[in-house]
């Protein structure tokens, strides 16, 4: 790497954050790109396409610097905190081995890594997955209910508004609903290859992966706490979270693994092991109401499409076929899921 | 503590998996170790400490670190996939079994303090930063992400950083920088390190070598 625009690229961002406190937002022009896009151009991501919204997250250092009532500074602290420590809601809203930061990498601040700011400025907005209006807090509920096999923590509740706050704080200076299609949002997916392969992509997780995620897919708990999360099994998320689809997972892959290496896997691996991975058991659908073939009918059309969910797994046994909710049981219910909004509105159109 | 304990279990069946393969699964005894570490104390002390050497070669802290981890590094330098004059000559001294005690040995013992941390608060800023954090907008990636909790270390492969000579650090991220380092896993460490400045190093391995830890 050109360790002199590197240096040349510092100085300008310091410019940069000098002038706009922090955030920056641009819709993608011919000046020369924010240092944070240089890099990525630089390990291979794609280009930001004229007319598309570039916005580079401020940090949490910039927060300490910014001229906000402190209360406001504690709330985002505390939201940033439950965002990359969310195992502290462990027993009482997380029920698997997660975090946020677990695939919101860079804190949720990374392009091509899901990054959570553009929930900010685009909800409220209809939604395919619940068929209807969310907001913020309902889209962040969603991760708790599935990602998270848990349950969420209440609308307006300390813990909720934090969590909102980092996101907002996130946001800084990003037009609310935008009209340009935005820069390295969600985790974007290379083409999928004609044939998808099991075999190969066992073998490609097992060279690339294993070391961290384990081959039995538990991830790495370290002395109880977290290093690593479990791809696959009752540690890892449920099988209703975005990421179950194949097209998520082989987007997350490219984009962001093997850690500090994105980029790396050809277009064929990451399908593959996305394939491997997502073959594999995880804990039920909590949309589930008792059989499989049913919640396949119910809910294909605007999600399992994409996923394995009840189709034939690696040992001819079909895939989410059990009443197994992972390590919140079958007491604990989502009390977010399946549950409708403005239906007096819709009956009117 | 009983759940712990449980999980260092799981952790050592899982090193132990992790070394399978790569001839480096022999039962360590730390007593028999203590004798083979005869000549490992010049450099590294009695109680496992090393030494900061600021200007020269530092000797790494050897207490607290990982079994698995430091054989593995003892194979890789007398076979030729890490390098290191004195270390060469020092390993070629020890058979399998050596190894296996030395590593144990040492891997007994509690981690000591490091040097190398006295430096001005910019820098520790900017080092804890980059170990706790990261500077994504460079795309690197938190030590801790890898390193674990407190930096003190991830099973078998993913070594204790945390109060470790800030010598040593920095020497060893240059070398990968370099490339004259690379026996880590698909070249994780590498990867990353490339995308490190000069200021970036000294001020990661000022800040980690700073960090206590406190053995259980």
């Amino acid at each position: 790497m050109n360790h002199h625009r590197k240096t040349l690229g510092r100085t300008t961002l310091a410019v940069a954050s000098a002038t706009l406190a922090a955030g920056v937002s641009l819709a993608a022009t011919a000046e020369s790109p924010h240092p944070a896009v240089e890099t990525l151009l630089d390990m291979g991501y794609p280009a930001p396409q004229e007319g598309e919204l570039v916005h580079i997250p401020p940090t949490m250092a910039d927060l300490e610097a910014a001229d906000m009532r402190p209360e406001a500074k504690a709330v985002i602290r505390r939201g940033y905190d439950l965002f990359t420590n969310t195992q502290q809601l462990r027993g009482e809203n997380v029920f698997n081995d997660m975090n946020c930061s677990s695939c919101h990498l860079g804190e949720g601040r990374q392009p091509f890594s899901a990054p959570v700011w553009p929930a900010v400025v685009t909800l409220p907005n209809y939604r395919g997955k619940n068929d209807h209006v969310n907001n913020l807090e309902e889209r962040i509920a969603g991760c708790f209910a599935y990602s998270m096999n848990g349950t969420p923590p209440a609308y307006g509740s300390d813990d909720m508004l934090a969590m909102t706050a980092y996101h907002h704080w996130l946001a800084k200076g990003a037009p609310v609903y935008p009209d340009q299609p935005i820069y390295g949002r969600g985790f974007p997916a290379p083409d999928r290859p004609d044939e998808l392969s099991y075999a190969n992509g066992e073998a490609l997780y097992g060279e690339n992966c294993a070391i961290c995620h384990s081959e039995d897919g538990s991830g790495h708990y370290e002395k109880g706490e977290y290093v690593f999360p479990p791809p696959w099994g009752d540690g890892s998320n449920n099988w209703g979270a975005g990421i179950v689809r194949l097209f998520t997972a082989a987007g997350f892959i490219k984009n962001n693994m093997p850690l500090g290496q994105p980029m790396s896997l050809s277009d064929q691996e990451a399908w593959d092991i996305a394939y491997y991975m997502s073959s594999q058991e995880r804990p039920q659908d909590p949309r589930y109401a008792g059989d499989v073939a049913e919640t396949l009918e119910r809910f294909g059309p605007t999600f399992h499409r994409h996923s394995l969910y009840g189709q034939e797994g690696p040992d001819g046994q079909v895939l989410a076929d059990h009443a197994n909710w992972g390590e919140k049981g079958d007491e604990i219910k989502p009390w977010n899921v399946g549950v409708p909004r403005f239906e007096d509105l819709n009956n009117q159109e | 503590m009983t759940s712990k304990r449980i999980m260092g279990g799981l952790g050592l069946l899982l090193g132990v998996g992790l070394a399978a393969g790569q001839a480096m699964a022999l039962e360590g005894d730390a007593e028999r170790g203590q004798a083979a570490a005869g000549t490992c104390v010049a450099c590294h002390q009695a109680d496992g400490s090393g030494m900061n050497v600021p200007g020269g070669e530092s000797w790494p802290r050897l207490a607290g670190l990982d079994a698995d981890y430091l054989a593995k590094q003892l194979h890789d330098f007398k076979e030729g996939r890490r390098h290191n004059a004195s270390m060469l000559a020092f390993a070629n001294m020890l058979d399998d079994q050596q190894i296996a005690d030395v590593a144990a040995y040492y891997s007994q013992m509690p981690v000591t303090e490091a040097q190398g941390g006295d430096v001005d608060e910019a820098l520790l800023v900017r080092g804890e930063q980059l170990a706790m954090r990261g500077d994504w907008d460079e795309y690197i990636v938190s030590c801790k992400s890898c390193h674990g909790p407190g930096n003190m270390g991830a099973g078998s492969t993913f070594p204790g950083i945390a109060s470790q000579h800030a010598g040593y650090i920095e020497t060893q991220l240059r070398a990968w920088q370099a490339d004259e380092r690379s026996n880590d896993p698909q070249n994780l460490m590498g990867a990353i390190a490339k995308r490190m400045s000069d200021e970036d190093i000294r001020a990661v391995s000022a800040w980690l070598s700073s960090q206590s830890v406190a053995s259980e």
